[in-house]
């Protein structure tokens, strides 16, 4: 691991894990290297005149911050990019999809903080309806095969990556776990982010619908103090629901908070462990898979 | 710390961009980050260093223009600064609105020699 950033360099990347066979995949994409400079020394903020296409001549002799020594002209050359950082990954989410459209797969991106129930929810949600719909589930976790194996138990195909260091799922990881999950068609596809409510939000997986689960013990303010992630879903399930009597948590603030951040959010309100409120998520999902299958 | 994955991209397109340039590295490198895009500047300045090290980006200058929150209010089409996703709209308080700018996280242009 690498102590300076927090990243999961050092250990080769995010690794891809089958439960039953514990057999690694390496993913090996990323390109990460770590010095120890820490100067902070690189800041300009300038925002002065734009150079666009200047040569500099730079003569030798001179002292050059770039120890440069070109005995003729060295060309500077403006390269007008307009590219978007995260492009990459949303390439290859365009790919997930494309796989995922063309085999009738709904795909969904479960996110939360740790704790919320996402794994529970998994857990009841499959064993209530496996017989109906065919399911497939990816697991991201920093380290363990703790959640994979959970879902193994119901017999229901999975696969876990593990991240390291890393904070959130990215395009190519679900790109390279899916290609081993052997997906048959028409068929629901649950990925299970890393637990964390901040990261996973700007990366697009290529799911269909986007799930942020809460839970009544997080406080109600939880999706203004954390408005990227309720930003970008679609659907927020508040689990724990049996719980809030004896919290402070008012599920009605908690719900206009979630509005005030994003008016589109559809809601559901459960009890994984109780299973209460359940039908309508799984009336709910069911009629998504009849609809992915009908479009296409 | 998606900051260090953000990063990362932009050393991605440096290289690709610099390689197709047939240039040899980059001396200046301008962003264009929204105030909505969710990189905290900060850590973005903490993991730099690391991510350019050996890379065309290593001694390049950088230049970000940030781009402030701006909405459209989907109820009386009031355009209005926004700092938080949950801002609601200046003139009628609605909810309902459309980002215009300030979730940008863009390469704008590269200096290469």
């Amino acid at each position: 691991m690498c102590g300076t950033c927090g990243c999961g360099s050092e250990e080769g990347g995010a690794k891809i894990v089958m439960p039953n066979t514990g057999k690694k995949h390496q993913h090996g994409d990323h390109i990460h290297s770590h010095g120890h400079n820490h100067s902070h020394d690189d800041h300009h903020h300038d925002h002065e005149g734009h150079h666009h296409h200047h040569h500099a001549h730079s003569h030798d002799g001179h002292h050059h911050h770039h120890h440069e020594h070109d005995h003729s002209h060295s060309h500077k050359t403006v390269l007008e990019v307009e590219r978007d950082i995260l492009q990459q990954n949303e390439i290859m989410a365009a790919r997930n999809r494309g796989y995922f459209d063309a085999k009738d797969v709904f795909a969904l991106n479960l996110v939360s903080s740790p704790g919320s129930g996402k794994t529970s929810l998994l857990e009841r949600t499959l064993k209530d309806l496996k017989d109906k719909i065919p399911f497939y589930v990816i697991e991201g976790d920093q380290q363990t095969l703790n959640d994979a194996n959970r879902i193994a138990a119901l017999n229901v195909p999975v696969i876990q990556i593990n991240t390291g260091k890393g904070c959130h799922l990215e395009s190519d990881m679900i790109h390279d776990a899916v290609k081993k999950l052997h997906i048959q068609n028409n068929s629901v596809l649950m990925i299970e982010n890393v637990g964390n409510l901040v990261c996973p939000s700007m990366f697009n997986l290529g799911e269909h619908k986007r799930v942020v689960i809460v839970s009544t013990t997080e406080g109600d303010d939880k999706p203004i103090k954390y408005p990227d992630m309720f930003h970008t879903s679609d659907i927020c399930i508040i689990n724990k629901i049996d719980l809030a009597p004896y919290l402070d948590t008012n599920v009605e603030t908690l719900r206009n908070n979630a509005l005030q951040v994003n008016p589109n959010l559809k809601f559901f309100e459960v009890s994984a462990t109780k299973g209460t409120g359940m039908e309508q998520w799984y009336d709910w999902l069911e009629q998504q898979v009849q609809v992915t299958s009908e479009n296409h | 710390m998606h900051e260090l994955s953000v990063a990362m991209g932009i050393v991605k397109i440096a290289e690709d961009e610099t390689k197709k340039a047939k240039a040899q590295k980059v001396t200046l490198i301008e962003l264009e980050i929204g105030t909505l895009a969710g990189v905290e500047f900060e850590s973005l300045d903490f993991v730099w260093p690391s991510a350019v090290k050996n890379t065309v980006l290593e001694h390049a200058e950088r230049k970000i223009d940030v781009k402030k929150g701006l909405a459209l209010c989907a109820d009386c089409d009031t355009v209005f600064e926004v700092q938080h996703f949950y801002d609601s709209c200046t003139h009628c308080g609605s909810n309902l609105k459309g980002i215009l700018q300030g979730k940008e996280l863009r390469v704008k242009a590269l200096e290469v020699i």
